[in-house]
């Protein structure tokens, strides 16, 4: 039987579906007003702090970057855990996952398209909080050390790349994205407050106790070390060596592999039903 | 003629996920075909299996047992979904796209080439009477339009086959006939279309062949005129007669 569609002969999983599904969440996100609104809470909190000023204190301007900083991290992580944690549930409660996957989308390219739609999305939120903190930090300190910038706004990005991919297999498994979002904002400031110590902790506990707990510090991704890099810019320690750099890239990319992955394998199981 | 849809041996079952429940035959033993160029009825009550059976054509469901394909393609297989269009019986598309981003974004996933990508979503914007509200956002889209997007995104591929699943439910007389009209044009030009809906007498009058399925089993499969012919009475009081229906 000849088809009325001549341009497609065969087909194989590609990255233009994945392509076409993350541009839908962009729009959605820019289309949104939660990415404005802290983004203004950021600009507001962060200029009455610098408004704030006390004897001419250098010490000062580390405080106003730690709190821009912190606010910075806090808005990223409301952004990548709310974007992404609404995603698959709200395509299955509007059912507009129906018309897209009768077309042919594999559930694969589905979830990585989710995945990367969330990611790329919370990079261009990151781009548009870190000017504005360097064109804050440098209006007081006179100098703009874009390496230690860019460095620390790669691994930030890495960091909410494993939060958003944790996100994502949570919102495959939980229904409600509400649930989801609790529960991932939970763990992710959990082992952000308490994930590099669990081996210490392990360390008092003996027996079957104390190995759970350092299993559990050995699986969980530490997003820790991606947050202390704030540390490094607030107080101009220089730049991180590359090598660590590149390290701390390629473990952001193998859990988001693994989550991802596991997300995929629940995803493609779930019957859905009309 | 060459066989679009073939359904073979086909049975679904739904696990219940409370303890104690038995699960439930959704789809039992159904066997079909549709050949090309036919608009065919999928036709029973609610329950019946019909949505199920559209759900593993379109993949969304696996067979319990039995096997499905289209275009001689297994359906679970995403290729096998580039030659049809699917409009769902209730419509709800990306609020926060306008219709000619939903259709260029549904193009994208065809892989049609950008220039044919224009004048697809031209031809089918106006072919559903969207061609001047196609900048607007769908969320502010009455519930007959946002039908017409759906019907406009199903036909953006030039689909071989199109899939409806009670495309007129919820429209206005005046709705309907504009989508039974767009069903007959693409009858007219020789595409397939399966399509399940209560409206029998819309059935009667677009259909050529129809099937009834009652309680997950295929009842009855056949040409609406010699239906008519055998029961000598209309679509609906055979639909009636084979569901067992005593008033």
């Amino acid at each position: 039987m000849s088809s009325s569609i001549s341009w497609v002969t065969s087909r194989n999983p590609d990255a233009g579906n994945v392509f076409a599904i993350a541009g839908v969440v962009i729009k959605e996100m820019y289309r949104r007003k939660d990415f404005y609104v802290l983004l203004t809470l950021i600009v507001v909190i962060t200029l009455m702090l610098a408004s704030v000023g006390i004897f001419n204190d250098d010490r000062i301007v580390r405080y106003i970057k730690d709190g821009c900083l912190l606010l910075i991290w806090l808005s990223s992580l409301v952004i990548a855990i709310t974007t992404a944690a609404r995603q698959i549930p709200a395509e299955r409660e509007s059912r507009t996952i129906f018309p897209l996957l009768a077309k042919p989308v594999g559930r694969g390219e589905f979830v990585v398209g989710k995945f990367l739609g969330c990611w790329l999305a919370c990079g261009m939120a990151l781009v548009a909080f870190y000017f504005f903190f360097g064109m804050v930090a440098a209006s007081r300190e006179h100098t703009l050390p874009f390496l230690a910038y860019f460095q620390a706004i790669w691994l930030h990005w890495m960091c909410l790349g494993i939060v958003v991919a944790l996100v994502l297999l949570g919102s495959v498994v939980f229904t409600a994205p509400s649930s989801n979002a609790t529960i991932c904002f939970i763990v992710v400031l959990g082992i952000m407050f308490a994930g590099g110590h669990l081996n210490e902790i392990a360390l008092e506990m003996r027996g079957f106790r104390g190995a759970v707990v350092y299993a559990i510090y050995y699986a969980i991704p530490h997003l820790e070390w991606y947050e202390n890099v704030r540390e490094l810019i607030i107080h101009n320690w220089g730049l991180i060596d590359w090598l660590y750099w590149g390290g701390a890239t390629i473990y952001a990319a193998l859990y988001m592999g693994l989550l991802l992955g596991c997300a995929w394998l629940v995803f493609q199981r779930r019957k859905l039903t009309l | 003629m060459n066989t679009v849809v073939e359904i073979h041996d086909l049975r679904v079952e739904y696990r219940s996920r409370e303890l104690g429940q038995r699960s439930k035959l959704a789809v039992d033993g159904l066997n079909l075909q549709v050949q090309s160029g036919e608009v065919f009825g999928f036709l029973g009550p609610n329950g019946a299996g019909k949505t199920t059976t559209m759900n593993v054509l379109l993949g969304f469901v696996s067979a319990s047992a039995g096997s499905a394909s289209i275009f001689g393609v297994d359906v679970r297989e995403p290729i096998a979904r580039q030659r049809i269009g699917y409009l769902p019986e209730l419509t709800y598309y990306y609020k926060f796209l306008n219709a000619e981003e939903l259709l260029r974004f549904y193009a994208r996933i065809f892989r049609i080439p950008r220039a044919e990508r224009d004048r697809r979503i031209d031809a089918v914007l106006k072919l559903v009477d969207l061609d001047a509200v196609r900048k607007r956002l769908i969320k502010t889209y009455s519930k007959g339009m946002q039908q017409r997007v759906g019907l406009a995104q199903a036909l953006i591929n030039n689909p071989d086959l199109l899939i409806l699943d009670e495309p007129t439910s919820g429209l206005d007389p005046l709705g309907r006939m504009k989508v039974r009209g767009i069903i007959q044009r693409l009858k007219e030009e020789g595409k397939t279309v399966f399509f399940s809906s209560h409206e029998l007498g819309e059935v009667e009058t677009v259909c050529d062949r129809v099937a009834i399925l009652h309680e997950g089993k295929l009842r009855v499969e056949g040409r609406v005129s010699d239906l008519l012919q055998q029961y000598q009475c209309n679509l609906e009081h055979v639909f009636l007669n084979i569901v067992g229906y005593k008033p």
